[in-house]
């Protein structure tokens, strides 16, 4: 090939235009990209001033700014407190796009499809797993599959992960792995409709053959903790919580599978996007209309991955609930583990939301953001109906963790949408340089924390000081009104990839 | 079977650099040659995957792809060796490019499977994105930015 020289000004002048985005304030816990170039829409930006700070270091504002270039986006392109540079979308992003005019985009939703959160309550106080916490974490993460590359015990022939892609969750339980209420409580019944396995290829296939059950690497965990604050105590008895209780946080999604979906339909639609005559400022925003043969088979094959992802919380689930059983030698009657909420948050959805007065089909992509839907809302399940949607809040390692519940700001304002964690503040690398001649393990157990994890490094890249204050992002939430908090989470015990 | 290899010395930072992202990882790669920049990219993945030493060149893939330009014809480099690591379970060492254009590339990975008593994986590493990839080429050396998700 002829050599030459090539011209990046365009992405260079791209980039400094990323540093120069400008937020006016709205109001204490709002902050707006005004429209300029070639956004449709404005951005808006939840964070406090205090978290600003943060925000504007790396490139997430600009890229809420290149959401809003994107075809159908609908009122604003949205970020939530817990935001950093992500590729593409910012992590954190909520963006809402006409199901008629507007796009479905693969980067929105992530390549780790319906990676998300599952609450399990149980029976147990405090001082019943006091002095046995260390024995309980080495059993989890002798008998949970973690770590890079894991591999579950549960082989899945090509037919049983077919049927998964439609069944979701149900098909864990269908299997014995779980009980009916679980799929109660789980966003969408645990299955999302309209999954189609042909859709997915078959290297998907191939990469998800032997990952149900596992929970993978990098910031997935499992986490005992215990609620040690009640904020709200009508709805934490609604959602079955109560202050000292002992409970387990999972953390994981689509593994393989979902990786792979994501990366199959980002080959294709960048060739597609190519023809819809579309100046996208990022190439890993590459779409296709919603209501269009390529979007409408990156949705179906989304699907079955966000139903991978929630067999898998389902199974991780039950193996936890077979090691507490040992461990404690106790009945599951005994023990009363019992599934809170599991919601997701890297996933595009289909909704009905009402804009300016006027009820709309809406593509609601959340990456890094959780639903958050009010008391009444019929997505609700029927036992929190009264209440409104549980969200799953994790912090770090370190911290505290909280459950929150959806509210009707959050339906006017960010199409029943919320934060989803604490969010990084430094990058692994950075984190890793920090954490050089501490030992993290240690310094995790003075502070009454069990730790496990495979390498060493994935503790050092995962560190408290790696991530936002959550203290700080649920305050922001809280105040803007988008969500409430319930209980605060503890964590006693954790195990990581 | 393997004498037109350029030999590989894993003189590391001659190949690539990691720069800060704060989700993910990201990496610039160096070449002085198209060639020699996406062997780089293959040598860069895997030196943060695995430790290369540890790694026996015995096994041979060959690979062709084609991609709408240039950065995208990277990415599937990238996609291709990843797709042999994670569902082939391979680990690569040696790259070898015998034919590249802007939208073409055919040439060869080597490595070995993953033998657990033997390799530390040190890292999961789950796609390579198209997220501000650029790739330049000043004075004969050509560089490249990528954003790994991990």
């Amino acid at each position: 090939m002829k050599k030459k020289k090539r011209n990046n000004t365009i992405a260079e002048k791209k980039r400094t235009m990323a540093q120069d985005i400008k937020l006016e304030k709205i109001d204490d816990f709002r902050w707006s990209i005004p429209k300029a170039g070639g956004m449709r829409v404005p951005g808006m930006i939840y964070s406090s001033e205090k978290m600003l700070e943060s925000i504007s270091m790396d490139q997430s504002p600009a890229q809420v700014a290149n959401v809003a270039h994107l075809p159908g986006i609908v009122k604003y392109s949205l970020a939530m407190p817990d935001m950093h540079w992500g590729y593409g979308f910012p992590i954190g992003g909520v963006a809402a796009f006409d199901a008629n005019e507007g796009i479905v985009s693969p980067g929105g939703v992530g390549y780790d499809i319906n990676c998300g959160c599952r609450l399990v309550s149980t029976g147990l106080q405090f001082n019943d797993v006091r002095n046995r916490i260390s024995g309980l974490v080495d059993a989890l993460f002798n008998q949970i599959p973690t770590g890079v590359g894991s591999r579950g015990k549960i082989k899945l022939s090509r037919g049983d992960e077919k049927r998964v892609c439609i069944e979701g969750a149900k098909w864990t339980v269908k299997n014995g792995l779980g009980c009916a209420d679980d799929i109660e409580h789980t966003e969408d019944g645990g299955a999302l409709p309209g999954a189609d396995p042909d859709a997915v290829s078959d290297r998907a296939y191939e990469r998800g053959i032997d990952q149900l059950g596992t929970l993978g690497s990098g910031n997935h965990f499992l986490e005992v903790g215990l609620v040690d604050k009640v904020y709200d105590s009508l709805t934490a008895a609604a959602f079955g919580l109560h202050e000292g209780q002992v409970t387990v946080l999972i953390h994981s999604g689509s593994r393989g599978f979902g990786y792979q979906v994501c990366d199959d339909f980002l080959h294709k639609l960048t060739k597609h996007v190519r023809t819809l005559s579309l100046d996208l400022p990022d190439r890993q925003l590459a779409c296709a209309y919603f209501d269009s043969p390529e979007g409408a088979q990156y949705f179906s094959a989304m699907a079955c991955a966000a139903n991978y992802a929630w067999a898998n919380r389902q199974a991780l689930m039950h193996l936890t609930r077979e090691v507490f059983e040992r461990y404690f030698s106790m009945a599951p009657r005994d023990l009363q583990m019992r599934l809170v909420y599991d919601v997701a948050h890297n996933i595009a959805k289909k909704e009905v939301h009402v804009v300016d007065g006027v009820k709309r089909t809406l593509c609601v992509h959340r990456k890094g953001a959780t639903r958050a839907f009010p008391a009444g809302h019929p997505h609700v399940p029927d036992a929190y109906k009264t209440v409104g949607q549980p969200i799953l809040i994790p912090g770090d390692m370190g911290r505290n963790s909280y459950v929150m519940v959806g509210t009707e700001k959050a339906m006017e304002e960010t199409f029943g949408s919320c934060c989803h964690g604490a969010g990084r503040l430094l990058s692994r690398h950075a984190a890793v340089k920090k954490a050089k001649g501490r030992i993290i393990y240690r310094e995790m157990e003075d502070k009454g924390v069990v730790v496990r994890a495979h390498g060493r490094s994935t503790l050092a890249e995962e560190m408290p000081e790696a991530y936002k204050d959550i203290s700080d992002v649920v305050h922001v939430v809280e105040g803007a009104g988008i969500a409430k908090k319930v209980v605060r989470l503890r964590p006693l015990g954790l195990i990581k990839g | 079977m393997f004498s037109q290899h350029t030999s590989v010395t894993f003189n590391l930072m001659e190949h690539y650099r990691l720069f800060d992202h704060t989700a993910d990882l990201g990496m610039e790669f160096f070449g002085e040659s198209l060639k020699k920049l996406f062997v780089s990219a293959g040598i860069g993945l895997f030196d943060v995957i695995t430790d290369l030493n540890e790694v026996n060149p015995s096994w041979h893939f060959n690979i062709e792809i084609d991609g709408i330009d240039i950065e995208d014809l990277l990415i599937n480099w990238l996609r291709e060796l990843l797709y042999l690591h994670q569902v082939k379970k391979m680990l690569l060492k040696e790259f070898v490019i015998d034919e590249i254009g802007e939208t073409f590339l055919k040439g060869y990975a080597v490595g070995e499977p993953i033998d657990e008593e033997k390799h530390v994986v040190k890292k999961e590493v789950k796609a390579a994105t198209y997220h501000g990839v650029e790739l330049r080429e000043e004075a004969g050396q050509w560089s490249a930015r990528v954003v790994f998700d991990l």
